[in-house]
Order: C-alpha cells, then structure tokens, then sequence
C-alpha cells in the first residue's frame, strides 16, 4: 500500500523523506538544549524571577519615605501632625533632628529623603493669625519622588488642617469623576508582563540561537552539516525548531503565572495572542539565525545579541521607559525595534482587549521583519554553502 | 612577585589583542552612558489628553484653555462623542479624557455644583495616576477662580491656612538625567566587570589551556589576582571616562571629593570581579556564564534602587536589596556625585563592600580547583 | 625506593561512580627513561596521566613523582615536572615569545633566564623570524614542536607527553623524536602516551594499557619476541583484542 504511494506520488514521499531528516536533526538539537542543565535553569528562571520581581518587589509608588522631623514648637499641634504623618503609608517618621541646619547632612548620608520643619510659633499662629508655615527640605537627587512626595506631603497637612478646624462647605463646587480605564486598581504588572515577554523571547530566540549554532561553527560541527547532502534549509529549521517549542512553552509559563499570581486578566482572544507571540518568535529566530551567519565567534555572537538587540529591546520596547519622553531621535529610533510593536500589540490584546483590527499594523510590521529577517539568513547560509 | 607580574603580562596581552572585547569595555558602555539617560526619563509628561466638550459654553472653553496652557499636558484633540474619546485611548493617542458633560456651566451656576468626568489610560498605572493628578489641580484651580467670581471673597480669610514652602537639594534644576546618570555608570562598572571576569576563566576551560595552569606550580591566589587586577584596572578607566561624558554631555560636575568616589570604586570593583570568577569557577561554557552571569545581573540591577526606589520594595524585597552590592555602588555613586558626600558619610557603605570584596574573593580562590576529584 | 625511580605507583585506581577509568595499574619508571604508555582510545592512559600530574586526585592507590607522594605534595611535583597535552597548550592569541615569557615565569625563571632561554629555544626551532607571529598564524607541527620545547624550558626532572604527535606528518614526528632524544640525553624522564606503534619503538619501554589495567610492560624487542612477531601493532593488536570497551 504504501509502496504503491511512493511510486504513484515521488513529491510526497520527497517530503517525506525530508520530514524524516528534519526529525532527527530537531531531536538532536533538543538533546542538546535539554543537557546544559544550568542554562535551561536560567531560560526557565529567568522570566519566573523577573514575574516575581515586578510583580511583588519592584513599584515607582511611593510608599515608606523616610523623613526625619524637626519639630521646633513641641506642642500638641505638632505632634498631632507629627502623628498623623507617620501614620499614613507613605511615610516613615525615621528619627529627628533639632536644628535645620543638621538636614544637609541628614540627607547627605541618605538617613531620610526629607526634612519637615515645625516651627516654634506653628500653633500660636495657627490658632491666632490663622496663618502658619511648615518648612520641607528635600532630598532633589529624584526630581520625581521629591515632587511626588512634596505633593503628598501638602495633602496631609490640609488634612490636618480640616480636621484641627471644621471644613467650612464651599458652594460653585465641581465634583470630578475619575474612570481608570483597563487597570483600575493601577497595578504595575499591566505593563511589565508583556515586557518580560518580549524581553525573554528575545534571549531564547535570538541570544541562544545565535549563540548555539555559532558554537558548532568553532566546534567545526556546521561544515559537516552543510556538506552533507541536507538541504540547508532543514539545517537552519532544524536549529530553530526546538527553540520555538521552548518560546512557546515559556510563553505560556509567563501567562500562567500573570493570570494565576498577579491576576492580570487577558481580556482578548487567546489565539491571537499567541499567534502574535508566534510571529514575534519567528522573527526574533530569525534574527538569530542572521546574527549567527555574521560571526564566527561566540563572545562576539553574544555581545552582538545582548548589546545591539537586547538592550534597545530593554531601552525602546516601551515597557521600561516612556517612550514619549525621549528626545525626538530616540522616539524615531524606537520604530525600527521589533519588540516595541510586539508590546504594543500584547498589551493591546491582552490587557485592552483589542481585536485583530486594531493591532493590524503592529503584526504587518512584525511579519515584514519576520520575512526579511528570514531571507537574508537563507541567503548568508547559502553563500556560505557556495 | 615576579612570576605574578609574567601572569599580568599574559592577561593584559590576552584582553587587548581581542578587538571585540576591547569594543565591549569601551565603545558600548560609552554609547549607553550617553544615550540612555535620555531615553530612562520617568518624569511623567507630555500627558496626551483628549477633550469630549458638550456643553461648548464659556466656562468649559475656559477650562480647556487651562488645560491647554498648562506644560504637563499636550492636545490630543476635541470630539463631541465619548466614544472618540476612547478610541483615542485604545490607540495610545492620548492618556486621559476629560468628558465636560451638557449644561456644565448651567448646573454650576444654578445648582452651585456640577459634575466632570475624568477618564484615565491605567495601564500604566504610575502614569494614570499622576495624569489624573495633574488634571485634577488644575480643575481646583478652575474652581477656585469661578469661586473668587461669584462669591466676593472678604479680606479677612476664615479658612486658616498652613504655608508650606519647599527646598529641594542637591538637583537644584530638577534635572532627571542628573539622577539617573551616576545610577547608570553603576551599572556600567557592574555589567563590564561581572561579565568579563565571568567569561575570563570559563574560556581557559573551553579552549584547554587551564590544564597547562593548573600542572604548573601556579598558586590560586596567584592564578586569581592575575584575572582580577587587570579588570580592576579598567575599572578606572571606566570610571574616569564615563565621569568625563557626564560632565561633557550630561553636564554633570565632579566635586572635590571625587577621590572618595574612587576609592569605593577600587573596592566595589573587587567585590563584583570576585562575583564573577566565583561564577566562571562554577560553568563549564561561555554560553552556560554569560546566561548565568546575566540572570544575576538582571536581579542585581532590577533590585539595585536604580529604576525604583527601595523604600517602595516590600519587606522582603528590602532585605535582598541590603545583600546587593550594586545597591551601594549605586547609591554611593549618588551621594557623591550629586550631594558631595565625604568619607564619613559612606563609611556604613564602604565597610559592608569591604567585607563583600574580601569574602568573594577567598570565595573565588577557594573554589578554584587545581584538581578534580 | 622512591629515589631510585622517578615514578612509581602501586595499585592506582581511578573510579568515575562504577566506572574503573584506571583499575589497580603498578609500575615504575627509571631515571632518565623514555617510558611510553599504550592503548586504546579509552582504555586509560590519560586518567593514568592527569593523576600522576596531580590534574585528579586517585580514589585509591598509592603514587609518588620524582620523590614526592601525589595525595599530600602535588604542588611540590608542579615544580619538577613539565606537560604537554593533546590539546592545545600555547595560547593562540598570544605572540610566540610571549607564550615563552608567560610559561618561564610561571616556573618562577627570571628575566634575564627567560630572554636568554627564549634565543636558544627560538634558534633550536630554527624559527626566530616567527618570534613575533601569533601562535594561531603558525603550522600544526610548529606549534607541537614549539609547545614540547616550552614545556621542558624549566628543565624538569621528568616531562609528560600526552598524544603530542596527534595529526602531525612524519617528517615533523621524526624532528619530534629526535628533540625528544636531545631532552633524555640532558637527563629528562619521558612519560609519553601515543597510538602510533611506530612511536612504541622509539621508547626503552612501553606498558600497555587495555580496559583500566596494564596488561603488558617490557622493552619493545621483549614484548615482540613474548608474542613471537616482529611488529609492535600484532602485539598491541592481539592485547588490545580482548578489550570489552569499545572506542571511548
């Protein structure tokens, strides 16, 4: 019956025959990955510590500020406030000091990041010109903590104020609605998750590809590869093979622990998503591919991956620094990074909800990258074959 | 010594004759010190807002011109249909929405009281948060002029009022590159020594040559010290040259007491070179180095209070923090360059970096086995 | 006992979990002696050498080098002997006599030793033009000659050869052995692993090894005559026949 087959059908059993070798060579390759222990503990570590540590230790909120008082006046209405500062959550009342003068150096050392000073006549003043002034000195090194903290600070002392005398109710008020959109309770794991993705697909696909099959070239294994009557073609997939199962498999690693540890929802199509990361994945191998048909050195292959794709992928995927901040080359620049339409696309699919139209033009730039990308590796391997 | 000073030869010769490794240690970290502090702004602005008006009345065209005016925000737009509005949103056009509903102006004259909508872009939720604050004063300021219109305030204020006044040292411009600069040189020192030491030994495995070492009569820490102070060498050179392109480029002055700065450096620099022998003593590959190097810098880094401030860090993320040594780099790094710290005021820094140089480093020469069992 | 001969084991065994890389082997090497040491791929000899180099500590038996036990004074025989393995020694990133500067100082030679040293050793090789090229830029045979050189610049009391003649052509293999013979006549005890039977004859005498165990030690012309043959490849052959391990 199936002799029948191959005589009646030669381009079928061809394929068939190439099926064949391209499993072999995708069952050494995986022999290979699944042997170096320690490297497959960090591609598997990686993205779980970097969950854990976005997810749980890392915030910009501010939360714990150390500040040190200078309470000059002593009194009731100084320790009240005193009080009240200390308990709110976003400050600690870490020691104090008695002159103001003694703040520079309170600071200097990094024992707190601001000073409050009360001064002496704070409660006469208060009670009696109904007019009374508090001193801040901040730690300016973060503009941005010293403003935000700034800001908090003033809305606790209005607190303190209305509490000490009744609010008096003022009439022409405007009541301000606010709606927060996606993430209503402003959790950071919304953005960093599909950066951690995108981060971590870059060092499988394109870090360990590289740097794998640029191993066999100074092992002298590829020439024996390449002049053995296998069709380039399944010496490039059979590489790429094993490496895109274990994107996929990590992928889902990633979902699983943002839906399960950090409730982060995916609120679109599922199939979309990982048709996006599939095709994120690909190019990314393919990059890999071509990284690895320019050197013939590791360290160079490694540098090549971690300094010239890794770091713009950190610098320009969006999910690290604003990308609206940038200087208007930089923001330029951050078009020609893959991995910015990657985040764009995920954190639209999973987080928005957005369909398949939305991120259209996010998976047409991704897919020409894929095409080019694997064009020009396929025509570097075939030079080298010639 | 002498034969110690043949070994340093051997090293020196080793790492300049290699022009990738040369283009490592000096062009890359170069290009991120000059580059990165303008991308790593956190500085929430150019907050993208979209105006859905309504009313069209005189006081909602006021308040969009507040809005407008004001240098946190930039216009996204007006649409007379919240559904654009939101569009706006999903497309990352603009970050927030302020939805002035019909008869705004109206209900706040007749009714003394009239409702806004804000709605925030939360995905990012520091940002949302901050946009959303920003709005929100200026809606208070808006208020407080219409108040002032229609109800003649008396002379005589009835409300008492605390004065705050702010001073803010140290980064007298608010200047955020100021701050991230010294933070990213850190990183630098950390990534170039970590990674280098890590791969140095590891590559001797690879290509053999460690077995004619260790035949030899070579002692450990002999055979250590000749992969360490070269690197820590060029820690210096670093230094200095990214000093040099903070105060070119980012303008950034080095005070007096720069030889402080110096000093930690030459310490943190053995700290971190031990960490990476001790790795390269325990991988058999380059590639199996540098993904294990790479895991623990990332962690370093991430914990390290350059991006995020430890105080914001959990209990527990804390305590690891405190076991980071490129936590102190990071923070001396600050201190001096920023604050003029003196010696006296890193004394608790440089000690804890002491006792990490010195442990690492028998570590590593311990763990460097002549012999296998 | 132990001055009297420059190795000397007794009932050295090597274990990698149940695995008898080297099993009970017991031999002694004389003074000034060309020993040469045979078998198969896998069959030990390397094992045998990392141990009496102090590259692997044994899991039993006993070992001294040039005097010295290898359990408690590996460092000791660091200092007296000189090695050469079948990978590459020299760095290849390094100029010729850099790597010739780095090695005398790792023996704690001085400077002036190392400069005159290296214009001997230089002119011995015929290959002062090459002073200057990288290592890598040189012939496969150059660098084995220029490496076996390096390796007895110290002047050691005995200098192990781990396959060094692997892949090199005959002309170079005879100027191979020829240095071979100068570095024995100046007193050096050879300790020299090979498959080349050709290579078996230029030694005073050869163990070989089969399966972990030395299955025959005697002057080349004695073992021919034991197995009544006159090539050293029918006696290697008709040993190493019996061994159950298979290549590696």
């Amino acid at each position: 019956m199936y002799f029948t087959d191959w005589q009646g059908k030669p381009k079928e059993a061809i394929i068939k025959l190439a099926m064949e070798q391209l499993l072999a060579f995708v069952r050494k390759e995986v022999y290979h990955i699944l042997r170096d222990r320690k490297t497959l503990l960090v591609l598997f570590g990686l993205p779980i510590a970097q969950i854990l540590l976005f997810g749980f230790a890392l915030s910009n909120e501010v939360k714990n500020t150390k500040i040190f008082m200078c309470d000059l006046a002593k009194d009731n209405f100084s320790f009240q406030l005193t009080e009240k500062v200390h308990a709110s959550k976003y400050f600690n009342v870490v020691g104090s000091i008695d002159i103001p003068n003694e703040a520079d150096e309170v600071l200097r050392k990094g024992s707190a990041h601001l000073v409050m000073v009360i001064p002496a006549d704070f409660s006469t003043k208060l009670s009696h010109s109904n007019s009374a002034s508090i001193q801040l000195i901040t730690d300016g090194t973060n503009p941005n903590l010293a403003s935000t903290i700034q800001l908090y600070l003033r809305n606790i002392i209005n607190d303190f104020r209305n509490q000490v005398f009744e609010k008096i109710e003022l009439p022409y008020t405007i009541e301000v609605k606010s709606r927060m959109l996606y993430n209503p309770q402003l959790k950071g794991a919304y953005t960093f998750v599909p950066g951690v993705m995108a981060m971590v697909l870059m060092i499988i696909c394109t870090l360990m590809t590289s740097v794998s099959i640029v191993k066999e070239k100074e092992l002298g294994n590829m020439e024996m590869l390449l002049v053995s009557p296998m069709n380039p073609l399944i010496v490039i997939f059979s590489k790429a093979i094993p490496y895109l199962a274990l994107s996929l498999f990590i992928v889902t690693v990633i979902l699983g622990l943002s839906v399960t540890l950090l409730e982060v929802p995916i609120r679109g199509n599922i199939f979309l998503l990982y048709g996006v990361c599939l095709i994120f994945i690909i190019a990314s191998l393919a990059l890999g591919l071509v990284i690895s048909s320019i050197t013939n050195s590791q360290q160079v292959a490694m540098m090549i991956s971690l300094m010239g794709m890794m770091l713009p992928t950190i610098m320009f995927g969006g999910f690290m620094f604003p990308i609206e901040n940038m200087p208007i080359p930089l923001q330029v620049i951050s078009n020609i990074v893959p991995a910015k339409w990657f985040y764009y696309a995920i954190s639209g699919i999973m987080i928005k909800g957005m369909g398949i139209k939305s991120v259209l033009k996010e998976i047409s730039i991704l897919l020409v990258y894929g095409t080019v990308f694997i064009i020009i590796s396929y025509r570097n391997f075939k030079i080298r074959l010639e | 010594m002498t034969t110690f000073i043949f070994i340093l030869k051997k090293e020196f010769r080793q790492i300049f004759r290699d022009p990738a490794i040369i283009r490592i240690i000096f062009i890359m970290p170069m290009m991120q010190l000059i580059i990165l502090p303008f991308a790593a702004d956190y500085e929430v602005k150019n907050i993208n807002i979209g105006i859905v008006d309504h009313d069209h009345s005189d006081y909602s065209r006021e308040l969009i011109s507040k809005i407008e005016n004001s240098t946190y925000f930039r216009l996204t737009g007006y649409t007379n249909t919240f559904k654009e509005g939101l569009k706006w949103v999903e497309d990352e056009k603009a970050d927030l929405i302020v939805e002035i509903p019909n008869r705004f102006e109206a209900e706040l004259i007749k009714e003394s009281k009239a409702d806004l909508l804000l709605a925030v872009n939360a995905v990012n939720g520091t940002r949302g948060n901050l946009g959303a604050a920003y709005t929100l004063g200026i809606i208070q300021q808006f208020n407080q002029n219409i108040r002032a219109k229609w109800f003649q305030m008396p002379d005589f204020n009835p409300e008492p009022i605390i004065d705050v006044t702010y001073s803010s040292l140290y980064n007298p411009l608010s200047n955020y590159q100021f701050f991230m600069v010294p933070g990213i040189l850190a990183v630098l020192l950390t990534m170039v020594g970590g990674f280098l030491s890590a791969l140095n030994i590891v590559k001797e495995k690879e290509i053999g040559t460690i077995e004619q070492l260790n035949v030899s009569p070579i002692k450990k820490y002999q055979f250590i010290g000749g992969k360490v102070v070269p690197f820590w060498l060029l820690g210096f050179v670093i230094l200095t040259i990214g000093l040099i392109i903070s105060f070119i480029v980012h303008g950034i002055v080095p005070g007096s007491n720069i030889g402080v700065l110096y000093l930690f450096t030459a310490i943190y620099m053995l700290a971190i070179l031990g960490f990476g022998l001790l790795l390269s003593n325990f991988t058999n590959t380059q590639q199996q180095a540098m993904m294990v190097a790479f895991f623990f810098m990332l962690i370093f880094i991430l914990l390290s209070g350059l991006y995020t401030p430890i105080e914001s860090m959990p209990g527990w993320a804390q305590k690891v923090a405190a076991l980071n040594p490129v936590t102190y780099m990071v923070e001396v790094m600050r201190m001096v360059l920023m604050k003029g710290a003196i010696l006296r005021d890193i004394l608790p820094q440089l000690k804890i970096i002491t006792l990490y140089g010195v442990v690492l480093n028998l570590l590593a020469i311990y763990t460097y086995s002549k012999q296998n069992s | 006992m132990e001055h009297k001969y420059s190795i000397v084991t007794e009932n050295l065994t090597k274990k990698f979990g149940d695995f008898k890389a080297v099993d009970g082997i017991s031999f002694e090497v004389n003074k000034g002696e060309i020993f040469g040491f045979l078998g198969a791929n896998g069959a030990g000899k390397t094992t045998a050498m990392r141990m009496l180099t102090g590259l692997s500590i044994p899991t039993s038996g006993k070992a001294y080098v040039a005097g010295f036990d290898i359990y408690s004074e590996s460092e000791k025989i660091k200092l007296n002997i000189g090695y050469m393995s079948q990978k590459f020694s020299l760095y290849q990133d390094l100029k010729v006599w850099e790597n010739i500067e780095f090695y005398g100082g790792l023996y704690g030679m001085s400077s002036s030793q190392i400069k005159s040293t290296t214009k001997e050793l230089l002119s011995k090789l015929e290959i002062e033009k090459e002073s200057n090229s990288l290592v890598k830029e040189l012939p496969l045979g150059w660098k084995q000659k220029l490496a076996f050189s390096i390796s007895i610049m110290h002047h050691p009391k005995i200098v192990f050869l781990d396959e060094p003649t692997g892949g090199v052509d005959p002309v170079t293999r005879r100027q191979f052995w020829n240095m071979i013979y100068d570095a024995a006549a100046e007193g050096i005890t050879i300790f020299i692993t090979t498959h080349y039977m050709d290579e078996a004859e230029y030694c005073e005498r050869v163990a070989i090894m089969v399966d972990g165990k030395i299955e025959a030690l005697d002057k080349p012309f004695a073992l021919k005559s034991r197995f009544k043959t006159d090539s050293m490849d029918d006696v290697f052959y008709r040993l190493a026949r019996q061994a159950q391990r298979s290549d590696n």
